[in-house]
């Protein structure tokens, strides 16, 4: 009887860990891809960071997603489809973007090469 | 020069929306909670309004009397989508306001909104037979957008 007892403690105990572990598991994915989304009707927040409606049916939304199996780039694709390439903070790399992505390194060289002209130039006097 | 120029420009940005057509979900009716399929709803030549609405929304109450107005055109067809609310005061505000809607659906999570590419509350989009969005409007209607719908489906 005891030991009847005993396994289906265990058994239900199993399922309701296996459950909970889920749950979180799903919770911290969650708060994974909200911080990477802007929330569009707080600006300067993520919608991670925000409590309002849209943030949080946002944060519903991804939560359901995940559960039906969807991927996390799944998940920016739909919502860039949705609302365009501004709820993701990290810049799409397109025609429009294309001097933000290459103007940094664009910079990083020509002050490369500024610095070691003077270098070689001092040099030279020297 | 520039940075006093800024101080009066306006900074909110809204994105232009990429979402152009509306997506095939399944929806629950306002009063039979039965589920349906959005499509189901789009007839040949006849548009649709979809008016995302709340009874805790202030402005929706303002803009209570365009949608009014707009549910006197022929061909078109309003549909409110209940967005966040509960049934008793969302009854509450149709009662006391009167109900101008051909259908009325529920999106109790918000996210049925998101689908549509909505930001909250009100806002409304004006869809042909082909589901193509033609317009979305964010914030509460107003006699000029109530002219412009009425300019654009006749």
């Amino acid at each position: 009887m005891i030991k009847n007892f005993l396994k289906l403690f265990l058994f239900l105990f199993f399922i309701y860990f296996l459950n909970t572990s889920n749950i979180f598991a799903n919770n911290i994915k969650v708060e994974q891809i909200s911080k990477n989304l802007r929330c569009l009707i707080c600006q300067g927040q993520s919608v991670y960071d925000s409590n309002s409606e849209f943030a949080l049916s946002v944060k519903s939304l991804i939560s359901s997603k995940l559960t039906a199996g969807d991927s996390e780039e799944e998940i920016y694709e739909f919502l860039k489809s949705k609302y365009g390439d501004w709820i993701v903070y990290e810049p799409v790399l397109n025609k429009y973007t294309l001097v933000l992505w290459i103007l940094p390194l664009f910079l990083f060289i020509f002050g490369g090469l500024l610095i070691v002209r003077k270098v070689f130039i001092n040099r030279s006097l020297k | 020069m520039i940075f006093f120029k800024s101080l009066f420009e306006d900074k909110s940005y809204v994105p232009k929306s990429l979402n152009s057509k509306v997506e095939n979900i399944s929806i629950q009716d306002f009063y039979t909670d039965n589920n349906f399929e959005l499509k189901s709803l789009f007839k040949k030549n006849k548009y649709i309004v979809i008016n995302i609405w709340a009874s805790w929304c202030i402005p929706c109450r303002q803009e209570h009397q365009f949608i009014t107005r707009l549910s006197s055109i022929n061909n078109l067809k309003i549909i409110g989508l209940n967005y966040k609310d509960k049934k008793n005061n969302a009854q509450n505000f149709l009662d006391e306001l009167g109900n101008p809607y051909d259908l009325i659906l529920k999106d109790p999570k918000g996210t049925k909104s998101i689908f549509l590419g909505a930001y909250g509350v009100p806002e409304t989009f004006l869809i042909d037979d082909k589901l193509n969005i033609l317009k979305k409007y964010i914030g509460p209607i107003n006699l000029e957008i109530l002219n412009e719908i009425e300019k654009l489906i006749l």
